[in-house]
């Protein structure tokens, strides 16, 4: 009979035998909804009471689109430096052991516990061009406090436990014995990694990547003492919010988190529905 | 030879781990990158605290108001994480036990909170619950304050901490797949039986490492509580709205005092946590060695 | 089935709102809350314990004063969204009409219910440069030479910052004979010079102090006097321009709450003790310029050197002043537009 239901075209949800579909599921779209959907939907009633022609002229506004490139283009970069180091790190964490790495992996964890601003403050004090690292870079005429460079700096902090942190419980149930077999059929260890490790983490680092970048993108506190917030070359998004409210433009400022929000749900969409793809195609955790 | 002893696991392992080398070339470069963004960060947090010396410190510590905003910070973290815990579990295994349509795109809604500016997750309740909304003025003839007062701080904290466990869990469940509850379940366990025996017992590292990411976040928010707070001494200032205005009046030793016993509580949390995997250690290989 | 739920949720949401609404409220006899801005804490805080001091010998009643601190518009902003403020005393006119405009609280001629436009205090903006002024930094015209790197906030969102900016269009038009297509020049390339843009006020003078940017910091008056004194009297010096501006950072009751809560007379008292010998004196030994300046120990006094000042109706009043200057496409986004930057 399940098969017939399910030849007959379009069903819900595959039939299994795991209980609990309905509580939870139930429970999930309940909690969404009161938390976040609701508020959020006040964001684009009053964005809406703008009228589509004040709405299109705000999100289409020299100013605002530059600083929506900044925004997005530096959480862009932000976050695949983080890929890249997040996942050695995790690697690292999880694989080794060394002197200290109970504490290195307490400290992944600081971005979250330290408000940001006091992240902000403490990273342009080492970045500024009289602190620690500043001061070096100062006489090869780099400057990374105050510029667009600065802005990437704060991100990556704030975005490197998102990435660690999904990646690390997935490495660690990885399970010794493929990569054995996959060394006992000849494969050498970069052939191993890259072939057997790597694709089965796949998953785990989309997610890291889609939740660092979009973290990243509405980031505000730590990026604001790092940036400058010169309009046109170091103003992210999020300040152009504030700059809105501050004049009391409420609309204005819903119209531009509106957009913000719409162009992070479409990428966080498209991150997803590889990935479910990619589960479906290679059959993970079936 | 002490090397070996140092970074090697055991000898027996040789076939799945890296030559020495290797490791100690990842070893530094992963340390080298955490060094320049998160170690001297935190350093700097410690040095400015305790540059007038521990009394002052402490001294700093003990301020009413502090300590008001101590209380208040764990109150709302009290809260918001069990919710949020609560969810998260929920979340994933409908997301990860299931097939069904649109999941991508729940996946999605549930990542959303990362994705919002910390402003507007604090705007958002401003205008559902602010004086010019129709909720607002409707609760507060009950006599129920949400914005500037504790549930706003409360909803705005559950906001932005929303996702934290379900994303740690879903990608988690989903490489573990559904053959050990299918067994448990033809063995004749009940659905509850199923996942505290079965289900729990897999995930609870990575429901560990979502419960500490939600509490640090959830205790380290800014932006958000900021915008519901309305910033009374002594009564709205959580401990990082502490932080900043200690700091706007140029108290940087207090400021610096408050960030970094909120850095503190962070590692405490993975200290807590270190301690549970050293004592539960021989149940953990049990649970992953089966 | 969800709906029943949520409707579950919503209750139980509720009955903890209530709960801890009611943990909040632990009233003594009368409570007021002042929403001030950043830059007040010291002065309220010995204010405060003043008025408290002087209402319970006139009534015997034990009035608690709350305080609220952050920047002035997201401070207004607050009121309007529904912080039950007593009384408000901003840094700028400009955001206490939004509260006039926005809810109805403060009747509209406010200003003219409390002496001096009600503003107690006021201030004025000059330099803070680095000790011996090595750039030699004596007026406004001297900002814009080449090289000289000037620190002041946005005033998008920093209330102080408008000042600044208004001091500087002040000065160009009394320079360039009220030709505002030179003042424009002027602000345009004094702005080209301002290598960070921070969002508050106390944000620059941590990015001028402690991250040692900048030759000049253009700061209130009060402001630089507390840097003086709070960060470091042997590394930097107060510069007075020839000409500046009188910033007046205004203070009001708002009626709409005092009623609702029944705290009308002993906030009224407050505000009007702002006026008296011991409010005047505590404004001065904050290093603000006292309204009335003979109230005021002289020794304070002393601290205040004469200058030339342009007032706010200068411009029309802030009415005709912020959206002209500050709001959305106004003359300071139009000096930030990438063809008008040189």
């Amino acid at each position: 009979m399940t098969t017939t239901t399910a030849e007959t075209g379009w069903h819900f949800r595959r039939p299994s035998v795991i209980p609990g579909f309905g509580l939870t599921l139930g429970f999930t779209i309940a909690y969404l909804t009161l938390i976040i959907l609701i508020p959020l939907s006040g964001v684009v009633w009053r964005s809406a009471s703008l009228g589509w022609a004040d709405f299109w002229t705000i999100a289409t506004d020299e100013r605002t689109l530059q600083a929506l490139k900044i925004s997005f283009g530096a959480s862009l970069i932000a976050a695949l430096v983080n890929v890249a180091f997040g996942v050695l790190v995790a690697w690292v964490l999880v694989r080794y052991s060394f002197p200290g790495r109970r504490i290195v992996d307490a400290v992944v964890d600081l971005p979250f516990a330290l408000p940001t601003a006091v992240a902000g403050i403490a990273l342009t004090a080492i970045y500024s061009p009289n602190g620690w690292i500043g001061s070096l870079l100062a006489p090869l005429d780099i400057k990374v406090a105050f510029t667009p460079l600065g802005i990437v700096i704060a991100l990556i902090f704030i975005g490197l436990p998102f990435v660690v942190r999904t990646v690390q419980p997935v490495m660690e149930e990885i399970d010794r014995e493929v990569e054995e077999a996959a060394a006992t059929l000849g494969a050498h260890r970069l052939q191993t990694v890259s072939r057997v490790i790597l694709p089965s983490l796949a998953p785990a680092i989309f997610t890291g990547f889609a939740l660092a970048f979009a973290r990243a993108v509405g980031e505000y506190g730590s990026v604001i003492f790092i940036a400058g917030n010169i309009p046109y070359v170091s103003e992210i998004a999020p300040l152009l919010i504030v700059i809105r409210l501050e004049e009391f433009d409420y609309a204005a400022a819903t119209a531009i988190a509106a957009v913000m929000l719409a162009i992070s749900f479409a990428m966080l969409l498209v991150i997803n529905l590889i990935q479910a793809w990619s589960r479906r195609r290679y059959g993970y955790g079936s | 030879m002490a090397l070996d002893h140092v970074l090697g696991r055991s000898p027996a392992v040789s076939a799945v781990t890296e030559t020495r080398g290797a490791r100690l070339l990842l070893v530094a470069v992963a340390m080298a990158f955490l060094a320049l963004f998160l170690f001297l960060p935190l350093v700097a947090v410690f040095i400015e605290a305790f540059r007038r010396g521990t009394g002052t410190y402490l001294a700093a510590l003990a301020e009413p108001e502090t300590l008001a905003a101590i209380r208040l910070t764990l109150t709302v973290a009290a809260i918001a994480v069990p919710l949020n815990l609560v969810f998260g579990v929920c979340a994933a295994w409908a997301i990860a036990k299931f097939e069904f349509k649109g999941k991508a795109f729940l996946t999605t809604l549930i990542d959303l909170p990362f994705s919002v500016s910390p402003v507007i997750s604090g705007l958002v309740y401003v205008l559902l619950f602010g004086a010019n909304s129709v909720l607002g003025p409707w609760l507060k003839s009950y006599g129920i304050e949400i914005l500037f007062a504790v549930p706003g701080i409360v909803l705005a904290t559950i906001f932005v901490t929303f996702p934290f466990v379900a994303r740690e869990l879903i990608p988690l469940m989903q490489e573990q797949g559904t053959g050990d509850e299918e067994a448990a379940l033809s063995l004749g366990a009940s659905g509850w039986q199923t996942f505290w025996r079965v289900t729990l017992p897999n995930i609870k590292w990575g429901l560990l490492y979502g419960v500490l990411l939600c509490n640090a976040r959830a205790m380290g928010e800014f932006g958000a509580v900021s915008v519901v707070s309305g910033h009374v001494r002594g009564l709205t200032n959580t401990m990082p709205l502490q932080v900043e205005i200690l700091y706007n009046e140029y108290n940087f030793v207090a400021a610096f005092a408050v960030a970094s016993l909120l850095a503190l509580l962070a590692l405490v949390t993975l200290v807590l946590k270190s301690i549970l995997e050293y004592r539960f250690g021989d149940a953990i290989a049990a649970s992953n060695g089966h | 089935m969800t709906h029943s739920r949520y409707s579950r949720l919503l209750g139980m949401l509720v009955a903890g709102s209530v709960q801890f609404g009611a943990l909040g409220v632990a009233f003594a006899d009368t409570t007021l809350l002042n929403v001030s801005y950043d830059p007040t804490r010291e002065l309220y805080k010995e204010f405060n314990t003043a008025f408290a001091a002087k209402w319970k010998e006139e009534t015997g009643e034990t009035v608690t004063i709350q305080t609220s601190h952050g920047g002035s518009g997201k401070q207004a902003r607050a009121v309007i969204d529904g912080l039950e403020a007593d009384v408000v005393t901003l840094a700028l006119e400009a955001d206490i009409n939004a509260i006039v405009e926005n809810t109805g609280k403060i009747p509209e001629n406010w200003r003219s219910l409390l002496p001096n436009n009600s503003a107690p205090y006021t201030s004025t903006i000059v330099f803070l440069v680095r000790k011996d002024n090595p750039k030699n930094l004596k007026d406004w015209g001297d900002l814009v030479q080449e090289g000289v790197e000037v620190i002041t906030p946005n005033p998008k969102t920093s209330g102080g910052a408008r000042w600044n900016f208004l001091a500087a269009w002040a000065w160009a038009l009394d320079e360039y004979g009220g030709d505002e297509d030179k003042a424009l020049e002027y602000v345009a390339q004094l702005y080209s010079q301002v290598p960070v843009l921070d969002t508050g006020a106390r944000g620059s003078t941590t990015t001028f102090v402690q991250r040692g940017i900048g030759d000049v910091l253009l700061a209130w008056e009060n402001e630089a006097f507390l840097s003086l004194e709070e960060l470091g009297p042997d590394q930097f010096e107060i510069v007075v321009p020839s000409l500046s501006i009188k910033a007046e950072p205004p203070v009001a009751l708002v009626d709409g709450n005092v009623d609702a809560k029944g705290t009308r007379k002993a906030a009224e008292a407050y505000l009007e003790y702002l006026y008296s010998d011991v409010g005047q004196q505590l404004a001065a030994k904050h290093f603000y310029r006292p309204a009335n300046p003979e109230k005021a120990d002289p020794e304070d006094m002393k601290r205040f050197p004469d200058l030339k000042l342009a007032t706010i109706d200068d411009f029309g009043g802030w009415k005709e002043a912020q959206p002209r200057f500050f709001g959305d496409g106004g003359i300071f986004d139009q000096i930030y537009k990438p063809a008008g930057r040189n």
